[in-house]
């Protein structure tokens, strides 16, 4: 399960940041910053032909000593961040697609809600439920 | 605890074969020195991987120790000796080299032969047991003869081989030439292949204890001899082999057991072997294997901390482990391997560098217990262990437990001791700048920024608090750029302590300014405590220390407080509010998007703070474009900025969280700005006392929210009506307005200008301007301009004439503006001018009318004078008036293409009139040229006073005749025309048109004939014919005449005549005819009836041309005229060349038809 999901928006700010503890979570948001590096690079780097549909999920970003970093981009270049701890070894790639298409649909979801003015931070109740689910429990840290 | 984690450099150097070269006399013989120099200098990457060393001939090696024949009884005490690299690298050669002087033509041969023996020998009994290799190399002072043809030479060595108890290929000739460093790679080369079977031997010497050895006690030699063996063959140069036996060193070493006392030694040797398998990895260009091997080993021992009280130690061997393993990456992308973003030495050194900051932790943990180094210390021995990785209080132990538990503890407590001494921030910081670079190089800004925050917290924490402070500023911008309000906050609060240890007033509160707003995500109290200081500091006083600061770092910070602010002159500080996202806010607008200049300018200014507590603000202003009016646009606040309530008499700066204050300036604008754009360049908000500390916050333009919004954000919001009205409560709704334009003021006139379009062209056309004055008041200085609408003026071929007076003439002011001054109009007075255009060119022109007046207003009690415009387009449509088509006609009204001179031709004018405006033709004129006259004496127009309205032709003939001339075209002269249009008046001076007439080709013709009838004939009454035939040519002609015979007519005269024809005299013929048939269809139609009929005459002549210069082409056309005009005679000549005969004289026939018209009488009966 993850440590920390983060939700960022087109222009790299972040609309969204849960952590599993939240004393570590300064270390995640540095975490989740660092890895639009090469979220970026990995968008800018598929973009040149505009029929190659490019996939959501970019896989592992970040190998790190004690993290893995996930990332996956909407077409609407919304990034979703998983920081999964490198001792999970039962999270596979699979797992961790799955994981962001749930993320996805919630927050599509949420998107759809009228009241909810995109942009900006993301305060729904049900994507906090979504998010909650795929989090490791916060008394385990 | 650096030594334990230290890599030694025998182990990071590359192992090269060790040869020691010996008899040679490097102080004192040049010779023996220039050897020497050849052998160890310039020793460039192309020669022999070897090491050298000059040593005596009786130097001490190392003693071999003495052979075990059996390791069962052997319990080996460490896997590796400190010493044992550095002995084969440095101490125990692989080949001694005795340096000998000795020519082959030696007289004293036999001695010098002993006394190299014995050198030798003496060579050998130091080496007691080592299987080095040893050779002779004799340096000789000639060079050497052809190999086989110095028989002295061969035997001598020969004999010289078996003395020395040397192989022949041991012994070595270097001849003293001038080649010597050619002599000496070639040594080397030898050398080399020599160190190799030593080194060779070696390994195999080690590799043969392997059968002795058994699992259960061995298990550290397993380790040791597999080790021993990679490294002889590094000397040896075969890295391939060299890898394969550090990866099974590696592999026993895996299997070793591990516990708390020799965990240190496994990990200091398994961090070695593992540096030289990936050192070898990276040199054999397969980085991928070293990347993974240095993962295994990473994983491996990351969770064999050991010790938890020494856990730093594991802390310090990570990170020394990690930093290694990046320089290695590091090194073999600078010989040519690419790196990628994801995997490059950054990544390494950075977490080299966080496990230096675990450590430091660690540390800092410890720092909390009192520590006392114990004596007697136990760490004495710590530079002279015997082997790797082993505690100085106990080496060579093995068991399980330690041996004493007293001693053990004082020892880890050594440790600690020694481990406080470290300043981990130096470890640190050069870790973190070096993977900064790196993460630079692959692109990865984000990530850079980070470890350069990391690199700001350190220094803070090595309480370099200045250097700090310039590094996180460095970073900020870009943090609040993407807006990361958690990450910028705690950057912020780093630089707000720095700031404040090290006294740097602009710092400190520019860092205030941003952590009380909104936006940073600090607590409260903070935020409060923060605030309370920013206004101690504004008022001049010390702020409170920082939580978390040392104590002796507060108490210098206070001193350097109070030199800060006990300076004398007043401190201005200006912070630039749109690099910051400060907790006060401003938006200015000015009220409308133009003023015109009898109206105030109005600008709205909005402040909003969102810090804590209220907060009041010195000083108030506006900076526009235009510096005149900036003494308008301020606002001074009385208070001081510790003044709570009170409302000041000037104005009022005391901002309250959260409620938007709103103040405006107004101002009249000046006359001399009409036209321009005002702008504000930038709004400043002064906070604090401006003698002696103030801080002056600058918006650039217009000011606006602290954040701005993201694009996609205000696409989004614009899906939603957008209030049009600026709700003074509603923050978001304030729109910036930064700029306006001043107009003037608009002007109540009526301004017409009248006229008929289309005008004519070259007519004068009048136009007739009225402006009338519907202001309140008298106008002043009323300017009427006129002139071409801009980019028509340059267009020169229409030049085009407006002119005031009718009588000077529009064609003498030909500009293309003008100018009228009105003077002064009274309200509701109109006048009335009028103007005159005259058009050279058809087509269209565009006029601007411009009307600029002055006029007294009052604005607010200001009483300014107002230039006001008015301007309009005026377009007119030029058009010709007429067409004029001048035609040449013979006197038949036949058109000619060519007259003949002396013979009266038609000219005809047809003038159709196009214009929609009925023409009055005053006169119309043929100016005729000197070749032409008139054939009347009197001549008049006919068209003089007609009118001629719209698609009306008139038509004017006169009668014309040439004088005779040479040249084959004349012109003929123009028609003129004097018009006007028929509504102008008298006063409009008419319009003189002229027409050039058509050129006309002048045909000489030798003969005419004219033919003389009445207008018509009487049935059975005489008609007389006659015919006047004209000599042209300057000579005498020779003609025939005849009449044929016709049934309608009988004639009387000669029906053929022959006459000579006298030069330039006229012969008449004469006949007399009579009619002669009676038509009795004529009186069966009864009534009265004309008929045409005709007749035939035939002239023949012989035309003598003479020199004349008419070609025979030229006497095609024979004109035959006629004096009556009516009713219609034609006669029509046919020329009929009958022979091509010379020029000179032809002979011509010539038959012509004339047509008589006859009347029939009827008589009724």
């Amino acid at each position: 399960m993850a440590v920390c999901v983060a939700v960022i928006a087109k222009e790299n700010y972040p609309l969204y940041i849960k952590t599993s503890n939240a004393d570590n979570e300064l270390k995640y948001s540095f975490t989740v910053h660092t890895s639009l590096d090469v979220v970026e690079e990995k968008i800018s780097s598929v973009g040149k032909n505009a029929n190659d549909l490019r996939e959501l999920y970019l896989g592992l970003l970040y190998p790190t000593e004690d993290y893995k970093v996930y990332g996956y981009v909407t077409n609407t270049k919304v990034k979703f961040v998983l920081v999964v701890e490198s001792s999970n070894t039962s999270l596979r790639d699979n797992e961790i697609r799955s994981m962001f298409r749930k993320l996805h649909n919630a927050f599509v979801d949420m998107q759809c809600n009228p009241f909810h003015s995109p942009g900006e931070k993301i305060s729904s109740r049900s994507f906090e439920k979504t998010v909650a689910t795929m989090m490791v429990p916060e008394s385990h840290s | 605890m650096s030594w334990a984690s230290e890599f030694p450099d025998v182990l990071l150097c590359r192992p090269t074969g060790l040869v020691v070269l010996t008899g040679l006399d490097t102080t004192y013989n040049a010779v023996h020195t220039a050897i020497w120099d050849s052998f160890c200098n310039n020793r460039r990457p192309d020669r022999v991987p070897l090491q050298f060393r000059v040593l005596g001939a009786d130097h001490e090696y190392p003693k071999c120790k003495t052979k075990r024949t059996s390791y069962e009884w052997y319990m080996p005490r460490g896997v590796l000796k400190t010493g044992w690299m550095s002995k084969h690298l440095q101490q125990v050669p692989a080949v001694v080299v005795c340096f000998f002087d000795l020519d082959w033509d030696e007289v004293m041969w036999k001695e010098r032969q002993m006394e190299c023996a014995t050198k030798v020998q003496i060579v050998r009994d130091s080496l007691s047991g080592r299987s080095t290799r040893v050779c002779v190399v004799l340096i000789q002072k000639n060079a050497p003869l052809p190999p086989g043809e110095d028989v002295v030479a061969a035997e001598r060595a020969a004999s010289l081989c078996s003395s020395c108890e040397l192989s022949a290929k041991s012994l070595f000739v270097l001849p003293l030439t001038d080649h010597l460093l050619g002599y000496t790679i070639r040594l080397e080369n030898a050398f080399y292949e020599l160190s190799q079977s030593y080194y060779h031997t070696e390994a195999r010497r080690v590799k043969s204890h392997k059968e002795f050895l058994n699992k259960t006690t061995h298990q550290l030699l397993y380790v040791r001899h597999q080790f021993k063996i990679a490294f002889f063959n590094e000397l040896k140069q075969d890295s391939h082999t060299a890898l394969k036996h550090y990866k099974q060193a590696y592999g026993h070493m895996l299997e070793l057991r591990m516990h708390d006392t020799n965990i240190l030694e496994v990990k200091t040797i398994g961090g070695y072997i593992n540096y030289k398998i990936c050192r070898l990895s990276f040199q054999h260009n397969s980085p991928l294997d070293a990347i993974s091997q240095f993962r295994k080993h990473i994983d491996y021992f990351k969770s064999r901390a050991g010790n938890p009280e020494l856990a730093f130690e594991n802390c310090a061997w990570m990170s020394k482990q990690f930093q290694v393993f990046g320089d290695l990456f590091d090194e073999a992308i600078k010989l040519g391997l690419t790196a990628i973003q994801t995997q490059h030495p950054g990544f390494y050194y950075q977490q080299a560098a966080s496990h230096a900051t675990v450590r430091k932790q660690l540390v800092e943990a410890l720092k909390k217990n009192d520590l006392h180094s114990p004596s007697p210390n136990p760490l004495e021995l710590l530079d002279k262990l015997d082997f790797f990785g082993q505690r100085p209080w106990r080496q060579n132990h093995q068991s399980i437990d330690p041996p004493d538990a007293l001693k053990e503890r004082d020892g880890i407590l050594a440790l600690q001791v020694q481990e406080l001494k470290v300043d981990h921030s130096w470890l640190i910081i050069p870790l973190l700048s070096n993977a900064m670079s790196q993460f630079k190089k692959y692109k990865s800004a984000r990530m850079k920024r980070y470890l350069m925050v990391q690199m700001g917290f350190e220094y803070c924490h090595a309480k370099d608090y200045s250097k700090a402070l310039t590094l996180l500023s460095r970073v900020t911008f870009d943090y609040r750029q993407e807006r990361w309000w958690l990450l910028l906050t705690n950057i912020l609060s780093t630089e707000l302590k720095c700031s404040f240890l090290t006294a740097k007033v602009q710092d400190y509160v520019t860092t205030s300014l941003e952590l009380i707003g909104q936006h940073t995500l600090n607590s409260i109290e903070d935020k409060t405590r923060i605030q309370m200081n920013l206004i101690r500091v504004m008022s001049g006083n010390r702020p409170e220390a920082e939580p978390d600061c040392a104590e002796e770092c507060t108490e210098k910070a206070r001193q350097l407080w109070k030199v800060a602010l006990a300076t004398s002159d007043p401190q201005i500080i200006t912070i630039e509010m749109h690099n910051i996202v400060p907790f006060v806010e401003c938006k200015t607008q000015f009220t409308q998007s133009s003023f015109t200049t009898n109206q105030e300018i109005t600008i709205q200014v909005f402040l909003r703070t969102t810090c804590q507590f209220p907060i009041r603000f010195s000083k108030l202003s506006i900076l526009l474009n235009k510096q005149h009016y900036h003494g308008k646009c301020m606002l001074n606040d009385g208070n001081g900025i510790t003044n709570d309530n009170t409302i000041a008499e000037g104005g009022d700066l005391y901002l309250v969280p959260g409620v938007i204050k709103t103040h405006s300036f107004s101002f009249v604008p000046d006359q001399s700005d009409v036209g321009q754009t005002l702008e504000i360049t930038s709004v400043a908000l002064e906070l604090g006392n401006e003698g002696s500390i103030c801080a002056i916050l600058l918006w650039p333009r217009g000011g606006g929210d602290a954040v701005a919004t993201p694009l996609s954000q205000q696409q989004i919001s614009h899906r939603f009506p957008v209030k049009p009205i600026t709700d003074p409560t509603d923050w978001r709704s304030i729109q910036v307005q930064a700029s306006t334009k001043l107009v003037s003021r608009p002007a109540q006139l009526e301004v017409t200008v009248a006229h008929c379009s289309p005008c004519l062209l070259q007519e004068v056309y009048q136009m007739t301007v009225n402006i009338c004055n519907k202001e309140d008041t008298p106008i002043k200085g009323v300017e009427f301009d006129l002139r071409m609408k801009s980019g028509q003026s340059e267009d020169s071929k229409t030049h085009l004439s407006v002119a005031l007076d009718c009588k000077s003439g529009a064609q003498d002011s030909k500009s293309c503006s003008l100018k009228i001054n009105f003077g002064d109009i009274a309200v509701g007075e109109s006048i009335t001018r009028d103007i005159f255009l005259q058009c050279d060119d058809v087509g269209i022109r565009n006029f601007v009318a411009q009307v600029s007046y002055d006029i007294e207003q009052s604005v607010n009690t200001h009483a300014i004078t107002c230039r006001c415009e008015k301007s309009l387009i005026v377009d007119i449509d030029v058009v010709k008036p007429f067409d004029v088509n001048l035609k040449m006609n013979s006197l038949l009204f036949a058109p000619v293409a060519c007259i003949h001179s002396d013979e009266p031709f038609l000219i005809q004018a047809e003038m159709s009139c196009l214009s929609p405006w009925t023409i009055e033709i005053l006169n119309t004129e043929l100016n005729l040229s000197q070749s032409v006259r008139f054939t009347d004496d009197e001549v008049e127009s006919q068209l003089k006073g007609l009118s001629v309205e719209s698609d009306e032709c008139v038509n004017e003939c006169q009668c014309l005749v040439a004088y005779p001339t040479v040249s084959p075209s004349i012109n003929l002269g123009s028609y003129v025309i004097t018009w006007r249009r028929s509504s102008a008046g008298t006063t409009i001076p008419p319009v003189t048109t002229e027409v050039p007439l058509p050129v006309a080709n002048i045909e000489l013709v030798p003969v005419l004939v004219e033919l003389l009838t009445p207008s018509c004939g009487y049935i059975q009454k005489v008609f007389p014919v006659t015919y006047e035939i004209h000599n042209r040519t300057p000579y005498s002609q020779e003609l025939e005449f005849s009449m044929d015979n016709s049934d309608n007519f009988m004639f009387a005269g000669h029906k053929h005549v022959r006459i000579l024809f006298k030069i330039a005299s006229i012969t008449i013929a004469m006949f007399l005819i009579y009619f002669f048939r009676f038509i009795s269809e004529c009186f069966r139609s009864q009534r009265s009836t004309c008929t045409t009929t005709l007749f035939r005459c035939s002239l023949v002549t012989w035309l003598f041309l003479g020199s004349m210069s008419t070609s025979s082409a030229t006497l095609t056309a024979w004109m035959v005229r006629s004096r009556t005009c009516y009713p219609l005679t034609s006669s029509s000549a046919r020329v009929e060349k009958k022979a091509a005969v010379e020029p000179p004289s032809s002979l011509f026939e010539i038959h012509f038809w004339s047509i008589c018209i006859l009347r029939f009488v009827f008589f009724c009966k």
